[in-house]
């Protein structure tokens, strides 16, 4: 693996190498006394965020520096990109200062993509940790860790994903995933909030968010992307009231709640569905660091050998 | 996930250094010195603890366990310990998977450690092993147990118990085959590889 930029297209059998890692990881981590691994040390890591995050963001640092890499954090707010340093620009200062692997979060979809490109001379990888509405891979890959350790595989599994399709980057990247890992996907969504070409991605589409719920393994709530519509949105859930309390009683006994967060409480999911048992909100936080533990793993602990 | 593709029998370059009933016996004889060594002092009470660096270290720390819970009445605990993440070849290979890491319930502290491994061979799978275990606590004391030592040290570092010694040539293969891992239990030698692989 060179770079990480999208699952539609990442090889199944790469992407369960990466998830089997991420498992192997979190046990080895599990209750001991270091909690540090010195497989990345010597090992230069970027992050480069024009956007807000915490979860990622944090995320990310901490994965980088429990494999022992050194992590530096530069966000758009607080760098030369306020003076009008144009992408190319900036990343091919990071690569020159030494970075192995840029993360990168930006508002353009593709800007991952071509970062790649501009940074493949200097053999710096690249991570997309967001690009506009395109793709959040490790989200994808982090949600179906916590859905394999729920539900033991997704050979199968029907898992709704629920809101705000059109504007969710993690949305598509969940949709090539796991459908590429054999579950079944259902978009939960008014006509309006789905994207162009939907039709052609594997996946099943559905307006009425009662009725699927019976049927599925895991409801996946999207937040609405106020910031991404034009008029700054609705203001409320698409499904008046969400993921309500009533909602989660016609779910399935082992079916599993996620959300990828910032979740919206009392928006798009009630309070006490998020912190009901079926919610598997935090373990998704918890396991995203191991899931980018491997990421970081795969694409920088071998050199030459890249895969 | 097996590691090594151990290669298919009947080669005419390939020879049987142990067979199956010598596997057996070798194991047996090893829990007796294990028994010997560790039957003193504060160790009468609380036994070593086995952990098997895998892939075929793990099988054979049960194994072990075994004979020693046989021969002494008392079961040892056993784990695996997986050091690929120490490894200080990784930047050289492609990317390897991870394996089990399993530490009993016990805790490696203040607990007499035995690592066990198939073969000893440069000794840099025994340094990374080391490296993790300082990450997982402070044993009393750290020993190694090995099923076959063919020399060619990298390192200062000898084990404990040796099950059989053979004399190789660096470009010479030992695989070591076992029931849990391989369907049968064997240690062959095979003569010159085509591609003398590093030492592991």
């Amino acid at each position: 693996m060179k770079h990480l930029l999208a699952t539609d297209g990442l090889d199944p059998a790469l992407a369960t190498a990466v998830l089997d890692t991420a498992d192997e990881l979190k046990h080895t981590l599990l209750g001991r006394e270091v909690r540090k691994l010195p497989t990345l040390r010597g090992r230069t890591v970027i992050t480069l965020f024009y956007e807000n995050s915490t979860r990622t963001r944090v995320s990310f640092e901490i994965a980088g520096k429990w494999m022992s890499a050194d992590v530096v954090n530069v966000s758009a707010s607080s760098s030369s990109v306020n003076k009008g340093e144009s992408l190319r620009d900036t990343a091919l200062t990071l690569a020159a200062a030494g970075a192995d692997c840029v993360i990168i979060r930006h508002p353009a979809s593709g800007a991952a993509q071509r970062l790649s490109g501009w940074l493949a001379e200097a053999g710096t990888a690249v991570v997309n940790a967001g690009d506009g509405t395109h793709e959040h891979p490790t989200q994808a890959l982090l949600d179906a860790a916590t859905l394999r350790e729920r539900l033991g595989s997704l050979k199968d599994r029907r898992i709704a994903i629920v809101g705000d399709v059109l504007h969710s980057r993690v949305a598509r990247s969940n949709i090539h995933l796991l459908s590429s890992l054999g579950a079944e996907v259902v978009l939960v969504a008014p006509p309006t909030l789905l994207p162009y070409g939907v039709e052609s991605l594997p996946v099943t589409v559905s307006h009425d968010l009662d009725a699927e719920l019976p049927a599925v393994d895991a409801v996946m709530m999207l937040r609405v992307q106020a910031e991404r519509m034009a008029g700054g949105g609705p203001g409320q859930s698409f499904f008046p009231s969400g993921l309500s309390e009533k909602r989660l009683g016609l779910l399935p006994e082992h079916a599993v709640v996620l959300h990828p967060g910032p979740m919206l409480r009392g928006m798009e999911i009630a309070s006490a569905v998020a912190d009901s048992p079926a919610s598997a909100i935090t373990e998704q936080v918890r396991n995203g660091v191991h899931v980018r533990m491997a990421v970081l793993y795969h694409l920088l602990a071998s050199e030459g050998a890249a895969a | 996930m097996s590691s090594r593709p151990r290669g298919a029998t009947g080669s005419a370059a390939e020879r049987e250094l142990l067979s199956a009933g010598d596997v057996a016996r070798t194991i047996a004889r090893m829990a007796h010195q294990v028994i010997e060594k560790t039957a003193g002092g504060a160790e009468r009470t609380t036994p070593p603890v086995l952990l098997g660096i895998p892939t075929r270290g793990t099988p054979l720390a049960v194994r072990l366990a075994d004979r020693i819970e046989e021969f002494s009445g008392t079961r040892p605990p056993t784990g695996a310990l997986d050091v690929t993440l120490y490894r200080d070849d990784l930047r050289r290979r492609p990317p390897r998977a991870l394996e089990e890491t399993q530490l009993p319930a016990t805790g490696i502290d203040d607990r007499v450690v035995i690592l066990v491994d198939d073969v000893l061979f440069s000794g840099r799978t025994i340094r990374a092993a080391l490296d993790a275990l300082r990450d997982h606590g402070r044993p009393r004391a750290v020993q190694l147990a090995v099923l076959v030592d063919r020399g060619h040290r990298e390192l200062p570092i000898r084990a404990d118990y040796v099950g059989k010694n053979v004399p190789t040539a660096r470009t010479e293969g030992v695989s070591v085959l076992l029931s849990e891992t391989d369907g049968r239990d064997a240690v062959l030698l095979r003569a010159a590889e085509e591609s003398p692989g590093e030492p592991q």
